[in-house]
């Protein structure tokens, strides 16, 4: 166990930074993301939950895949180069981390998404325990351990120091390399801070939500229920759920023409939109309260049917931030609950 | 609120509307949502607050294709919306039986966040009558107070006033919470340098993650299939590689909406990153008093639109670099 | 990809309505007067028919300049279409100059069938105009620039 005054963050970054590329929570215009550190990044640890989570890290926004080029009657494809780089994610929490799990069940699963799999090798991640919970937030429904993030490397706020302590050999590797400007500490001060946060984690409205019912056998029974009709209609079909979403995983491919060039690329896409894998014969979901309905049965039913009971949410409760219309899955599992869903 | 319950009862009991429109309390403090009443027990879990910012008009579209009539409550500002959507054909008037809430100023929970208030448990003068002034906020970190005027969305500060613009009948009574002028950011924006200027979007619109909910929240965006979401042609595209695609939807989303933009605000008040979306609506709107006239679009319903009308001395396109 | 410094060589694209403009261009050629070649004209029924996508996406795809030409105001073949076409360019214009694009890249102009010279004189300066403000790097999109 080691430990860093938060003064001397800046040179922590700096030093990480020489040798690797660093994303962490940086604040801009107002708005708190993970991006590339600068000496000018405005760097916010403070704020518990960042807009997007750090899922762009591994799996970005909208990434390149490869380019045709034409020139003459000669036709190119150069494809895009895997990531090479090591670089170090600082700052994720507990349920980003988990979220990550998530995501490796699906692209490291036959067959590997190669671009994926070069960032999960390259990138090391030190998680920081969340020294603060919110209200939003139910990461202990899914079993993640608000205090006990399990990445590479861990850090905890404790006053005005950070105490830090490798928990892989990755994690290990960046210990190392910024040694110097990390001292010696013991565990007690950490024990502590872990008890308050778990204090406060029993005392958050939502941790104490209840998956009964929900699970990989309920599939027809949940998909036929009556409640969706309900629940769907204040839904306003835009992709904010997905989007911070730290576990949502479905991309759209696409190509985009340059003149000379055509790059094949792919981005998120949203099963709440109305073009979502759409095929030649149209679309598998007609009605918003279908589109609706798959995002809450693939989080609770089709990915646990699929991955041993593991759903495919880790409660960081960005969702029930930020839903324009307050919509979110603690509500459509409270429905179900109280409407007689759960059997 | 218990007036606006009262008299959903009477009207799903006589028979006048088939549902409701409103809000449903939700699970936390501050998250109510729009939801439909179809009985009186229902209604024990109407909430009507200052959490109650969504805009009910656009869902009247799906509303007026039901059968009998719905009960919509519409705040001053929303009537517009509705109005405008009268105009366009989208929403039918007769389908509508309009409650008029009263309206103190609606409040923003990021902008409470903002303030560094975590763990929120209780929030006491969110109420509509309510008449203090102050947010009482108990958290888990201990009890907050904050000015009820510091935390109202960006929209009530630039309030279009009390009056409601359509409406059966009226419950409640609104305040005007106007303290700023709503051209002042845009005209600040104009003063900037070329360089300063695209800074300043650039950097807004780099948070943009293409999530479409301020485009789907619009009561103006009420085409069946929006132009970015046809795959007849390139520009369906959710997120790009490059920053090009943001600036394009921002610049049409605005532009597809300039002459019936009513200045609702709910653009702003949905986008996940806070971007300030309601900049490009009122430069438009600035642009369209400035060189056409005064015109509040959802102020009626007959007036023509000010992109689908003309005069012969209309200004040269060439004025935009001769204005100061 | 090149990163060199090349000499700038603009691209410009002209919308012109059928029935004035694209034959005031024709009016040009036919009378031997001369533009420059980097003006790529694209010819369109009516001026009103120019969708402000169209100019965004000019852009994108690599324009430095766009310009919109059409039937005098009052002269249209369609008797209104410029008369839209001039209020939403304006407006489009206006927005373009508040996001910071540098003012001048965009230029509507009433070139009837019998003015070939003004078509001419207009193309001239227009590109004059735009190899004075260089290269466009805010309005496009990376991957065309390669």
């Amino acid at each position: 166990m080691y430990k860093i005054a938060k003064e001397n963050l800046s040179a922590l970054f700096r030093l990480i930074a020489e040798t690797r590329e660093l994303y962490l929570p940086v604040k801009t215009a107002g708005q708190t993301n993970y991006a590339a550190w600068s000496e000018d990044a405005e760097v916010d640890l403070d704020t518990l939950k960042t807009v997007k989570s750090a899922k762009d890290a591994f799996f970005p926004q909208s990434e390149g895949l490869y380019t045709v080029k034409k020139e003459g009657k000669k036709i190119s494809v150069e494809p895009e180069a895997l990531k090479e780089q090591d670089f170090v994610v600082f700052g994720m929490k507990a349920c980003d981390v988990k979220g990550l799990e998530v995501l490796d069940k699906v692209f490291l699963s036959d067959p590997v998404d190669t671009f994926y799999a070069a960032r999960r090798d390259h990138g090391t991640i030190v998680a920081m325990a969340c020294h603060e919970p919110e209200e939003t937030c139910f990461c202990k429904v899914f079993g993640v351990d608000a205090a006990e993030p399990k990445s590479d490397a861990a850090v905890w706020t404790v006053g005005e120091e950070l105490y830090w302590k490798a928990l892989t050999e990755k994690g290990e590797a960046l210990t190392e390399s910024v040694k110097e400007l990390l001292t010696d500490a013991d565990e007690a001060a950490v024990e502590t801070e872990k008890e308050a946060i778990h204090k406060i984690v029993e005392k958050l409205p939502y941790m104490n939500l209840s998956l009964e019912g929900w699970n990989g056998d309920a599939l027809s029974e949940k998909f036929d229920s009556p409640i969706w009709e309900e629940l769907y209609k204040p839904c306003l079909a835009c992709g904010t759920c997905t989007f911070v979403c730290p576990t949502c995983q479905c991309y759209d491919i696409k190509d985009y023409s340059a003149g000379d060039k055509v790059s094949r690329y792919r981005c998120w896409d949203s099963c709440m939109y109305s073009d979502f894998t759409m095929m030649a014969h149209g679309n598998n979901r007609t009605s918003q309260m279908q589109r609706f309905r798959q995002r809450f049965m693939h989080k609770l039913v089709y990915y646990p049917a699929n991955n041993d009971g593991m759903y495919s949410c880790v409660g960081c409760g960005r969702c029930v931030e930020k839903c324009p219309q307050a919509l979110n899955i603690v509500k459509v599992i409270r429905a179900f609950q109280n409407q007689g869903g759960v059997k | 609120m218990q007036e606006l319950v009262n008299r959903a009862k009477e009207l799903l009991a006589d028979g006048t509307v088939a549902r409701v429109l409103g809000w449903k309390a939700g699970d936390l403090p501050y998250n109510p949502e729009p939801a439909y009443f179809e009985t009186a027990e229902e209604l024990d879990d109407f909430v009507y607050n200052g959490f109650c910012g969504a805009n009910l008009s656009k869902y009247m579209i799906e509303a007026s294709k039901l059968e009998g009539k719905t009960m919509v409550c519409l705040k001053p500002c929303d009537t517009y919306s509705f109005n405008q959507l009268i105009k366009e054909h989208r929403v039918d008037r007769d389908k509508a039986y309009i409650v008029g809430a009263g309206c103190k100023g609606k409040l923003d929970i990021e902008k409470i966040k903002k303030k560094g208030i975590k763990g929120i448990e209780l929030i006491e003068g969110a109420e509509l009558t309510d008449e203090a002034d102050t947010l009482t906020i108990q958290t888990i970190y201990g009890n907050k107070t904050v000015a009820y005027a510091d935390v109202m969305l960006e929209r009530c500060h630039v309030c279009k006033g009390k009056e409601h613009m359509v409406y059966d009948e009226l419950i409640g009574d609104s305040k005007e919470t106007k303290d700023a002028e709503r051209f002042d950011r845009v005209a600040e924006i104009e003063a900037m340098s070329p360089e300063e200027k695209f800074a300043f979007f650039q950097k807004e619109l780099s948070k943009c993650i293409r999530c479409n909910a301020c485009r789907n929240v619009c009561p103006a965006c009420s085409c069946r299939k929006c132009v970015f979401d046809s795959t007849k042609f390139d520009s369906s595209q959710k997120a790009n590689v490059d920053s090009f695609e943001e600036k394009m939807f921002h610049i049409i989303r605005a532009f597809h909406v300039a002459g019936r933009c009513t200045d609702c605000g709910e653009c702003s008040r949905v986008c996940p990153q806070g971007i300030p979306l309601h900049l490009f609506n009122r430069k438009f709107i600035k642009d369209i008093d400035e060189l056409y006239g005064e015109y509040q679009a959802g102020a009626d319903t007959t007036s023509k639109a000010p992109l689908t009308n003309y005069t012969f001395e209309d200004a040269e396109p060439s004025i935009v670099g001769k204005r100061g | 990809m090149s990163l060199e410094k090349k000499e700038f060589k603009p691209k410009i694209v002209a919308f012109c309505c059928n029935w004035c403009s694209y034959a005031g261009a024709d009016l040009a050629g036919s009378s031997r007067l001369t533009y420059p070649a980097d003006v790529k004209i694209i010819r369109v029924p009516c001026s009103c028919r120019v969708n402000p996508m169209f100019i965004l996406r000019a852009f994108e795809k690599g324009a430095d300049g766009v310009i919109l030409c059409g039937c005098h105001p009052g002269d249209c073949h369609y008797s209104t279409g410029n008369f839209y076409a001039r209020r939403r360019m304006t407006l489009l214009f206006s927005m373009l100059d508040y996001i910071g694009v540098e003012n001048g890249r965009t230029r509507v102009e009433w070139v009837s069938a019998a003015e070939g010279v003004k078509f001419s004189e207009t193309m001239n300066s227009f590109v004059e105009k735009i190899y004075s403000l260089g290269e466009n790097v805010r309005l496009g999109d990376l991957r065309c620039k390669s």
